[in-house]
């Protein structure tokens, strides 16, 4: 016999008992877009501070992630970009934010492998560049089948890649265009970019939606976070359409 | 397709000389984006921007509706195609790692003679980061650098071996400046074509690194 599913949906403010200070706290989006603008603002509200974020970028000054950037709630970022917020270039260089650059490619194999249970992913990107300092490096050998650990000063032999080891985070932020009472989510067009990905490597998963539906309205096969991985939901707030 | 009409438009033009039909191209934010213009009539080119969008085609025109939730790399809104699609971003980015794009396009600080770009952070300068253009670089099938062929200083961009940082270690393979192009060989940088107001001395005078001067080299336009 079919049981009703659970409605996950809480208030903003009842979903921020679930944040703490020092969190580490994955924020997806690009720039503006797919933000959850929503969640950062209660994030705000209940004063949250010391966060480790792992994000793409800060989004614009004043603006979503630049709302953390602005009220200095960051203490360490990793991400790939920070250009389009020159509020945090200025803190990188004032030393107000200590920051971990990673391509964006990476970030993506990073998270999925901690959010898959891979032990770390083998990436040629950055190869001979700064991104390659402190991390191991290997080198497909041909003839024997198999890799070996290489540094710069031994000459090239075959193909290598950087070892890249797995994100995770204590608390995952989505914004999704439709939810699901019980957290199954689907994304609208390129406002989805990191959020699929970051939803599945972090302990605590609170998703906002622009409209949430009854369970059993989204169709199976065009659902793209299953609600399984998702803990809470809220509705999102829209101040500006981007 | 336009005339080009400054040295900006002239590098575009002839950058999108080298995209085929049926390619799938990356235009990094600022000048690349430029190549739009300049597509050849008779053949169709598909935009990638990493951040999960095939079948961009630049920004809506002036009062026309901005399309929600579709912005291209540099987070503008764009306007998507008839055809085009939506995914994630490590599905992008295994896409362009995976060497299912043909050609990416993206400025330089400096590029050097065995195909080494830096063109993210500069020692001593606030860094923007890198985005997504170190996999750009390694995953594309081919790499083509638009710069101003000297900085506003007057110093070559172009030089025999770069010192800055790198985002990319033997990835160029051509580079399109106002003045020639140049294509990055195992042999070394080769000029293969030249602008028509200007000479190959004065294309080898301001170039850093040392080129192959072929018998016979073309015009860029």
């Amino acid at each position: 016999m079919s049981k009703t599913p659970k409605s996950k949906v809480v208030t903003v403010e009842q979903a921020m008992e679930h944040c703490y200070d020092g969190m580490t706290v994955m924020l997806p989006g690009f720039v503006n877009c797919g933000v959850p603008q929503t969640l950062i603002e209660g994030l705000m509200k209940a004063g949250i501070k010391d966060l480790h974020v792992i994000s793409n970028n800060t989004s614009v000054k004043g603006k979503g992630i630049g709302k953390l950037v602005h009220d200095n709630r960051i203490k360490h970022l990793t991400c790939s970009h920070i250009g389009n917020n020159t509020e945090t270039v200025e803190k990188v260089v004032a030393g107000e934010i200590n920051i971990t650059f990673v391509p964006q490619g990476s970030i993506c194999e990073k998270v999925r492998a901690g959010g898959a249970g891979i032990g770390g992913i083998l990436t040629p990107t950055g190869l001979h560049t700064p991104m390659q300092d402190g991390k191991q490096v290997l080198e497909w050998d041909n003839e024997k089948g198999e890799y070996k650990f290489v540094t710069d000063a031994d000459p090239v032999k075959g193909k290598r890649y950087i070892l890249e080891l797995p994100l995770h985070a204590d608390v995952c932020f989505v914004h999704a265009y439709k939810a699901d009472k019980m957290g199954n989510v689907q994304y609208h067009r390129t406002a989805r970019n990191f959020n699929e990905i970051f939803a599945t490597a972090a302990d605590f998963v609170i998703v906002e939606a622009e409209h949430i539906v009854e369970v059993g309205s989204l169709d199976p096969d065009e659902i793209m976070t299953p609600g399984a991985l998702v803990d809470l939901v809220v509705p999102a707030v829209m101040e500006d359409a981007e | 397709m336009k005339k080009p009409e400054n040295a900006r438009e002239i590098i575009a033009c002839r950058t999108a000389r080298f995209f085929k039909d049926g390619d799938l191209v990356n235009l990094g934010i600022g000048m690349p984006t430029l190549c739009l213009d300049f597509i050849p009539d008779d053949i169709d080119v598909w935009f990638d921007s990493e951040n999960g969008v095939i079948g961009l085609i630049g920004a809506p025109n002036e009062g026309d509706p901005v399309p929600t939730d579709v912005v291209d790399a540099g987070g503008r809104p764009s306007m998507m195609r008839v055809g085009g699609c939506c995914f994630d971003s490590f599905r992008s980015f295994g896409y362009i790692r995976g060497g299912h794009v043909d050609a990416t396009v993206l400025g330089a600080y400096e590029v050097d003679a065995e195909g080494n770009l830096a063109n993210w952070m500069i020692p001593g300068k606030a860094a923007a980061g890198m985005g997504g253009a170190m996999d750009l670089v390694t995953g594309a099938k081919t790499t083509i650098v638009m710069t101003t062929h000297c900085d506003k200083a007057g110093n070559p961009k172009i030089v025999q071996k770069t010192e800055l940082p790198l985002t990319g270690w033997h990835v160029v393979d051509y580079i399109v400046s106002e003045l020639a192009v140049i294509h990055i060989t195992p042999e070394g940088p080769v000029l293969e074509e030249i602008a028509p107001n200007t000479t190959v001395e004065e294309v080898v005078a301001k170039t850093g690194a040392k080129l192959i001067v072929p018998e016979k080299v073309g015009c860029m336009l």
